[in-house]
């Protein structure tokens, strides 16, 4: 299969964001094709997180085009011309887009399974029952389906990251963004997460994932992206940038992490 | 593993002065009802003779009608102020702004009055096609706007701009993540609103909220001004012939004190269910609490076995 003749699911091409006279993105072209695990790394401030907001539209792209499975990002190409889409359009693109954050962002007033199961009662109309049983499955698939009542005050900080994941899954979204999922967690409940992430890439969900974890980029990854600056600095297989860096900078930012 | 080690026996901290300033106001509210039923030249057959009389049932009545219906109104009203003023859109801020100013910045009786004397600046109110063209819907004002109407008027609009306040800075205090989260799923603007922020917001609104409640309660018996036969406006009448004042002002005010009472004790179980998930255990209730601060342990935890610890999840 030639790379031309898929759509890419996620296409950058030259993507600037500034926020006031910061330019925080200075022109990021990547591509990840469906099926595939991008990592991206990076120094804090690089970047790294508004390029993944930019991606289900919670930044607006300032310049430059990007494209999620083959769709421009908050605009509407018809007859030449672009316009901008409506909230409506936008909640519709993000509901195909999962997205895991840092500091989980769970809903507090709601049990394990009443965040599972919000969106899809919520935007894709499912019946209270139907979108239980689904939301049921996932808490089962992350392993808290004994969980399932608690509310996450009362989970660990990778139980309440492993509810995130499941609530994202709910929507069963074609691509999911993980913006330094494991960060905020305990070393020892790092593992579960990523135990979890591992499956999905063995799912064969397209992922991309801003995360400090060497491991999981050499050996879940398909590609490695190295941001500093607002510019993607290297790229390519992780295996090969890790063990060999072309560059100074991502020579001196690996000698850190590893 | 090594053998279960015995539950300590501490002797818990004293708190000598609790009990000193216990026994100071012990006396005092003993003084105080002493003075009252000895010296005191009250007529205590005519608090009882009104106390569940009719027409003070009536005013009662009331005086709950005005409260719920004022409060509904300036809750639904307040979140919809709020709404618009934390809004992109300039035009519902600034609409909401211009509200909270004029309906906040005058004192409510006068609100009040105006609502009772619009008839004499607008005799005729009508609905239709605005700048004078054909009306749908009109009458006089005098008949439309009756004074119980005027004083739901009066205190609804007025409570909405303290409510949109208070409904403001809950919606302010939750934090941004929870909208993102929300958008991130496909959840539009007013449904993240619904369904994650207010329910969330609710824990800063609802303490109060119950005050305002309370306040409401209270602030009805203004609506006397436009005639309204409130509570305090029935107790009026009645001593206005029996010119035992005192004693009515003391029927209407151990009622009010009724109403107040049991509202706070909605107030108690309400925050304590919108607080749910945000503990890890609900908060004691005030006699727990007071129980447990005030009275010296002769801990139960001290004799008996220390509950077995709970085991990490799974
Ligand atoms: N909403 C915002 N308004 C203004 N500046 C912002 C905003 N969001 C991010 N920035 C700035 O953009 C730059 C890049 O931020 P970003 O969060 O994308 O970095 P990052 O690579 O994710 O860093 P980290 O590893 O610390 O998460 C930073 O300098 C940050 O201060
Ligand atoms: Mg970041």
């Amino acid at each position: 299969m030639s790379a031309a003749a898929v759509t890419p699911m996620v296409d950058a091409d030259r993507v600037h964001k500034r926020f006031g006279r910061n330019e925080v993105l200075r022109g990021i072209t990547l591509s990840v094709a469906p099926g595939e695990v991008m990592c991206l790394l990076g120094p804090s401030g690089s970047g790294k997180s508004t390029f993944l907001r930019c991606i289900n539209h919670l930044e607006r792209v300032d310049a430059g085009e990007l494209r999620v499975d083959g769709e421009l990002v908050g605009y509407r190409e018809a007859s030449g011309k672009i316009y901008e889409q409506k909230e409506s359009e936008v909640a519709r693109d993000r509901s195909h887009i999962g997205m895991v954050f840092q500091r989980f962002n769970l809903f507090p007033h709601k049990t394990a399974l009443g965040n599972v199961i919000e969106a899809p009662m919520m935007v894709l109309n499912l019946s209270r029952t139907e979108a239980t049983d689904r939301g049921r499955a996932l808490l089962d698939r992350v392993g808290l389906l004994d969980r399932c009542d608690a509310y996450p005050a009362q989970l660990s900080g990778g139980q309440q990251q492993r509810v995130a994941i499941a609530r994202a899954l709910a929507m069963e979204p074609k691509l999911m963004l993980f913006d330094e999922p494991t960060s905020a967690l305990d070393p020892e409940l790092v593992g579960d997460v990523l135990a979890v992430m591992r499956q999905l890439v063995d799912d064969g969900m397209t992922m991309v994932v801003v995360t400090h974890e060497i491991g999981f980029a050499r050996e879940a990854g398909d590609q490695l992206v190295f941001m500093d600056e607002g510019v993607v600095v290297e790229q390519g297989d992780p295996r090969e940038v890790i063990a060999s860096p072309q560059h100074e900078r991502t020579k001196a930012f690996l000698s850190k992490v590893l | 593993m090594a053998e279960r080690p015995h539950a300590i026996e501490a002797v818990p901290v004293r708190h000598p002065w609790r009990w000193v300033f216990a026994v100071l106001i012990v006396l005092i509210v003993a003084n105080a009802i002493w003075s009252v039923a000895t010296e005191a030249q009250l007529e205590w057959s005519v608090i009882g003779e009104y106390l569940f009389s009719e027409q003070i049932f009536n005013g009662i009545g009331l005086t709950l009608v005005l409260t719920v219906i004022a409060m509904t109104m300036g809750v639904v009203l307040g979140v919809v102020l709020a709404v618009m003023w934390l809004s992109p859109n300039p035009l519902a801020s600034g609409a909401s702004w211009f509200y909270i100013w004029i309906f906040r910045g005058t004192p409510v009786l006068v609100q009040l009055l105006f609502w009772g004397f619009l008839g004499a600046v607008y005799p005729h109110v009508s609905i239709g096609v605005p700048f004078g063209g054909p009306e749908l819907l009109g009458g006089s004002s005098n008949e439309l706007i009756t004074p119980f109407m005027a004083a739901i008027f009066g205190l609804g609009f007025n409570e909405a701009a303290y409510m949109a306040e208070i409904v403001r800075a809950g919606i302010t205090s939750v934090d941004e993540g929870q909208e993102e989260a929300a958008a991130a799923l496909g959840m539009s603007r007013m449904k993240t609103m619904r369904r994650i922020v207010l329910p969330q917001a609710m824990r800063v609104i609802i303490p109060p909220t119950g005050n305002e409640t309370i306040s409401m309660l209270k602030t009805s018996s203004l609506v006397s001004v436009i005639a309204v036969s409130d509570l305090l406006y029935q107790a009026r009448l009645i001593y206005s012939r029996n010119y035992n004042t005192i004693e009515l002002l003391i029927v209407a005010s151990l009622w009010y004190l009724f109403f107040t009472s049991i509202l706070t004790i909605i107030q108690y179980y309400l925050e304590r269910y919108y607080n749910r998930g945000s503990r890890r255990e609900p908060p004691p209730s005030r006699i727990e609490h007071f129980v447990k601060n005030f009275l010296p342990r002769h801990d139960r935890s001290a004799t008996e076995p220390l509950p077995p610890r709970s085991g990490d999840s799974k």
